[in-house]
């Protein structure tokens, strides 16, 4: 409803995104941060809060956070130190959180989304900080049991996580799903996180509200609500929805606004599709926050920001761009590539670079490298055609052996069979036809149809695509296109 | 500053300390009486002093990311008041986790 220009408010979003880092081990011990292991099998006395443990950073988890920071365009601070954030929870074992409070690392970045269709205007949303902290563990509650325990496996304890906070610059649940899809592209072409939201390796909360016009010309600002549990970018999308619906009842009912209640927080229920009132959110004062005396702090210096720079492969945004200027694609089709991630990309800039155009490298990647793999499941490392093999294959259509929908029967089987074009061809009994051949089986068809020869010569040049089935059933190895320009070329010599 | 018996009512609550009357009065008074010997800082003209982060004068201490053994789960439970041999065991825990 709010996508609706007409809508009677301004939806006003901001993300609060938790990713894990892709390190081995944990941020301030040598566990592995492996997913999927047993309960309790990667937990040493640091991460289980031990007495006289001691936390020490990992070098590769700054080191990609500080990557993650800098492709969110970031301003990283020369000196940073880490805060304990209080509370008391099963999966803390220590009764505190190592985090960042008033010195985070990095802090006023930004991130663009665009829509390649035009759903909605480009949108630049603000990035307010991107901290370091670590993971809790997991409770399991099984409530169907009934037991009344709750079991801890603290595996994930410790887990270097990077919290990134946006400003409220988004204004569309739709707007919000795209931005978080361009962001775990970011991160992932960056090697910083698999984002793999089943495994928990990425988390959103939400915070929203809407901005309602007054007849006065006051704005109404209804009060604050952050959605959480939401187990996909779809869900994002659908409680925001939701709550967007939600919130504009609520205002035409209570006509409450912001301040007259503390910051609520709202759980997603994706079966019943509705969020649900959860307690209310402590004051970020009762944290009681702060600095972690058992770590040093960090510094960061021009020359180490410019290695972490220099080390950093192109993100989605400017491959694109440079997909566009190399290989004069349009914005649609870079983006659908790029989507896809940087081996596609790779595959695809093989296969261009070989065939020396782009456009085509394109439509074959669109079409059927995409199409097959969707069919097939796996990746593109480990696709059965290579880009010089795929570029054998289109150069032979390009040079008129055969035609497209030959050619996709051959890819077809160089896919299934992992041979090559040329291979592929002998077998099939596939072999070019000869401008004599051509000729004569023109002259054949001409002098079979005398009908659709004269409707041609009465200006219906349509009729000629008769002529095409027929020439197949004679010679599969035919070219359409050709046999109709051959045809058509007689029929005008006619006079 | 002084500190009020509200005050100590709240923190001792987020630490989960359960002080009777009698303790938060204690408590109030002694509270203030640290509060307010630290307080004497204050005073100072800090004006042209750095801000301190941390008391220690090194910085980028940093280990390298290699795994190492962790404890056995048997090792790692041997302290918990419950367990079932995988995890530990806790009251029930029906809310949403408190912090991210
Ligand atoms: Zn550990």
């Amino acid at each position: 409803m709010n996508a609706s220009p007409t809508a009677p408010f301004t939806t006003i979003i901001g993300l609060e995104v938790h990713v894990q880092l892709q390190t081995r081990t944990k941020l301030f011990c040598g566990c592995s941060t492996q997913f999927g292991a047993p309960p309790n099998t990667q937990v040493c006395p640091t991460c289980l809060g031990l007495p006289g443990s001691l936390p020490v950073m990992n070098r590769q988890a700054f080191a990609l956070a500080l990557r993650a920071a800098l492709a969110l365009n970031c301003t990283i601070a020369p000196t940073t130190k880490w805060d304990r954030k209080n509370y008391f929870y099963p999966d803390l074992p220590k009764g505190y959180q190592i985090s960042q409070f008033d010195l985070p690392f990095s802090s006023a970045g930004h991130l663009e989304v665009v829509d390649p269709k035009g759903a909605f205007a480009p949108r630049d949303v603000g990035i307010i900080r991107v901290h370091l902290e670590e993971d809790a563990g997991k409770s399991m509650h099984d409530e169907a049991a009934g037991t009344g325990d709750t079991r801890i496996d603290l595996n994930r304890a410790g887990t270097p996580l990077c919290e990134i906070v946006t400003q409220p610059d988004l204004r569309s649940p739709q707007e919000a799903r795209a931005w978080l899809n361009e962001l775990k592209l970011l991160l992932v072409y960056l090697g910083v996180s698999d984002c793999n939201m089943q495994e928990g390796s990425l988390r959103v909360d939400a915070n929203i509200n809407l901005h309602i016009p007054q007849p006065d010309g006051r704005i109404a600002k209804t009060p604050i609500v952050e959605i959480k549990n939401m187990n996909s970018f779809r869900s994002v999308e659908r409680a925001l929805v939701y709550e967007t619906a939600r919130q504009y009842q609520e205002w035409q009912e209570t006509k409450a606004e912001m301040g007259s209640k503390p910051k609520q927080t709202r759980g997603w229920d994706e079966p019943a599709g509705i969020t649900r009132g959860q307690r209310a959110k402590e004051e970020s004062s009762d944290y009681r926050y702060f600095p972690e005396p058992d770590l040093v702090l960090v510094t960061v210096d021009a020359a180490q920001l410019a290695a972490v720079q220099s080390g950093m492969t192109e993100p989605p945004t400017e491959l694109r761009k440079a997909l566009e200027s190399r290989w004069k694609i349009s914005a649609y089709d870079s983006d659908v590539l790029v989507n896809q991630g940087r081996e596609l990309v790779g595959y695809f800039e093989e296969l261009a670079g070989a065939i020396g155009e782009g456009k085509v490298a394109s439509n074959w990647m669109q079409q059927d490298v995409l199409r097959t793999l969707n069919e097939r499941g796996g990746t593109i490392d480990a696709f059965p055609v290579t880009p010089a093999g795929l570029a054998d294959l289109i150069r032979r259509v390009t040079a008129g052996d055969f035609d497209t929908s030959r050619a996709r029967e051959i890819f077809a089987e160089m896919v299934t069979s992992g041979r090559s074009a040329a291979d592929v061809v002998a077998t099939l009994g596939i072999s070019a036809v000869d401008d004599d051949e051509l000729l004569t089986l023109c002259h054949e068809l001409l002098a079979a149809n005398p009908k659709i020869v004269a409707d041609v010569r009465g200006g219906k040049e349509q009729a000629a695509a008769g002529l095409i089935g027929q020439a197949k059933k004679k010679n599969a190895n035919v070219n359409p296109g050709k046999v109709r320009e051959k045809c058509l070329e007689l029929i005008r010599a006619m006079g | 500053m002084t500190i009020s018996r509200q005050d100590v009512a709240k923190v001792g609550l987020l630490a989960r300390l359960a002080l009777s009357e009698a303790e938060l009065d204690t408590m109030t008074t002694e509270l203030s009486n640290i509060v307010g010997f630290v307080s004497l800082l204050a005073e100072l003209d800090t004006s042209h002093v750095e801000p301190l982060a941390h008391p220690l004068d090194t910085h980028n201490v940093f280990r390298d990311d290699i795994p190492l053994p962790s404890l056995t789960t048997a090792e790692a439970l041997q302290s918990a008041p419950r367990h079932d041999g995988e995890c530990f065991l806790v009251p029930a825990v029906l809310n949403e986790s408190g912090a991210a």
